[in-house]
């Protein structure tokens, strides 16, 4: 019999992440700052950790449905509704997901049919491209750059539509960059999806993070709603990345299928999260709008900070990551992050990790206390300075 | 403005240059408005919580309910001004319900509280009855937790 391969060909294609070294590094090392941190600082609310504990205390131990709690769609629907003015049944438009990392995943697998193609920016997150190759698609990357501020073109979408391409892929606000799409540019986005019969899967976890302008759900534009799979969470706004719970907002039939699948490899989201995110719905408002001032504060003090030092940083309007420009010390982006934490024992994530057009930018998340924030760009100060390239 | 303010309640070390940044107002705007404050007394001074505990200092701490026949004219704000005017009283303020002022007050032991209620506070004229409650623990103050609060770590590296 023919030797096999241990691992199947599809798991051997997707390359392995080039940050697992730092992970090694940081764990030999002493006083480092982190700015490669993707959570926030915060811990939940203390009345959300409570309505968790009084769940279990209640004896909520068991299975929800499928679809999650009835009561936490209900909850979300009227969120939805209140912000952005969506309609969303409960019972059949709305799936509670283990995070919005799940919701990618039965979104991809929902769609793609082998060798359908996905559109998606570069830099973008970094489970895109592996959830497209897992669930047999082709994932094929649309460049943004610092000059637009990293925010994807609807000219440059369309011009890589093939009769393959299923989906476009959007995560706004961004992670690795900070970038908040203008709602303009989003119409014309539109326009382009309706004219080649797309669907779109928004990746919209930082919806809640936006600074001093405003976030457009996509699903929220004329026509939209029925092509799009709206993913988002709990993790960033309330600060609740590991009670895992995430959710999908689209038409019935997507839905159907996303459950199908879920059903099978999930079975539903913990319930403990599933009653503390009900009462994040409820009450949780007042903290979100205090974290994000708080944010805010910090994220004004990076930019000015990183570019007092020659890393130039476009202004971020949306998540907690900014994404300086490394080119004024010639390096990498993951030699500099490399060098930058053995040397002067800051970690940051190098943007090749997030795709092509990271490459010469790093990102620095600041969801981090000001006094570290503060003391890591001193750090970085010193490194650029010893490393400029003249 | 108010925002200049509530970054320095929350840390008065920041500096102007800091909260300009931080706020997006011009470092011009936010020196006036700190100098107008500090000149009007809107900003009465800047401290330093400290946790004495840690540093071993025995302090005793008590909580004085003080009821109070008020006068004609002035109310409850002559007896006030008697009470707060004592070093001793850290703070006093008018409450309603059953007693009338609530009067905190710090001593270096036990004795110096009491005999500062029975030699002070207690005989002046308009006090008609005193409770006296001492502090045995203090948990969280001005929205501090106080002790080390043991926070789990993040992941360093996530993208
Ligand atoms: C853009 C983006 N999408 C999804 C996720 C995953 O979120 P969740 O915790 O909901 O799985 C992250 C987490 O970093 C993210 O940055």
């Amino acid at each position: 019999m023919k030797k096999r391969d241990l691992i199947s060909k599809r798991v051997r294609d997707i390359s392995p992440s080039g940050i697992r070294k730092f992970f090694d590094l940081l764990a030999s090392m002493e006083s480092v700052i982190s700015l490669g941190v993707g959570e926030p600082d915060f811990v939940t609310p203390w009345n959300i950790r409570e309505a968790g504990i009084y769940s279990l205390e209640k004896g909520y131990t068991s299975y929800t449905s499928n679809y999650g709690l009835l009561e936490l769609r209900e909850e979300l629907a009227r969120d939805l509704k209140t912000r952005y003015g969506l309609d969303y049944d409960p019972r059949s438009e709305l799936l509670i997901t283990v995070g919005v990392s799940e919701g990618v995943d039965l979104a991809m697998r929902a769609i793609l049919d082998p060798g359908d193609e996905i559109l998606a920016h570069d830099p973008g997150y970094v489970s895109y491209m592996p959830c497209t190759i897992l669930a047999g698609g082709i994932f094929v990357p649309v460049p943004t750059t610092i000059e637009d501020d990293f925010k994807v073109k609807a000219k440059d979408i369309e011009r890589r539509i093939t009769p393959r391409t299923k989906a476009l892929l959007l995560g706004y606000p961004n992670n690795p960059t900070g970038a908040v799409m203008d709602g303009e540019e989003l119409v014309r986005i539109a326009e382009v999806v309706k004219r080649h019969n797309l669907l779109v899967i928004s990746d919209e976890v930082y919806d809640r993070l936006v600074y001093g302008v405003e976030h457009t759900c996509f699903a929220s534009l004329p026509g939209m709603k029925e092509r799009t799979i709206l993913l988002s969470g709990f993790s960033k706004a309330y600060a609740m990345t590991g009670w895992r719970i995430g959710y999908a907002a689209a038409r019935e039939e997507i839905i159907e299928a996303m459950v199908k699948i879920h059903q099978y490899t999930m079975l539903c989201a913990p319930i403990m999260g599933q009653m503390a995110a009900i009462e994040a719905l409820k009450t949780g408002g007042t903290q979100v709008e205090e974290m994000v001032a708080e944010y805010d504060k910090r994220r004004r003090i990076m930019v000015q900070g990183l570019n007092d030092i020659g890393l130039t940083c476009f202004e971020p309007r949306g998540a907690f990551y900014t994404f300086p420009s490394i080119k004024s010390t010639g390096l990498s982006s993951e030699d500099f992050a490399e060098r930058l934490l053995l040397e002067d024992k800051v970690a940051v994530i190098p943007g090749s990790t997030f795709g092509q057009c990271g490459e010469g930018h790093v990102r620095c998340c600041y969801a981090t206390s000001l006094a570290d924030i503060e003391e890591a760009l001193e750090r970085m100060g010193r490194f650029v300075k010893r490393h400029r390239s003249i | 403005m108010k925002e200049v303010f509530r970054i320095l309640e929350k840390d008065a070390r920041r500096t102007p240059q800091q909260i300009a940044t931080m706020t997006g107002i011009p470092l011009a705007e936010v020196k006036k408005a700190i100098k107008k404050a500090e000149g009007d007394r809107t900003i009465l001074k800047y401290k330093t919580m400290v946790d004495w505990d840690k540093l071993g200092e025995e302090q005793v701490w008590a909580l004085i309910e003080v009821k109070v026949l008020p006068q004609r004219d002035v109310g409850f704000d002559a007896i006030a001004e008697r009470i707060y005017r004592f070093p001793e009283a850290r703070s006093v303020y008018l409450l309603s319900g059953t007693y009338d002022l609530a009067v905190t007050v710090v001593g270096s032991n036990m004795r110096e509280v009491a005999a500062f209620v029975s030699e002070k506070l207690a005989p002046l004229e308009s006090v008609q009855g005193t409770v006296t409650h001492f502090l045995l623990k203090r948990y969280k103050e001005d929205g501090e937790i106080l002790g080390v609060e043991e926070r789990p770590k993040r992941v360093p590296i996530m993208p």
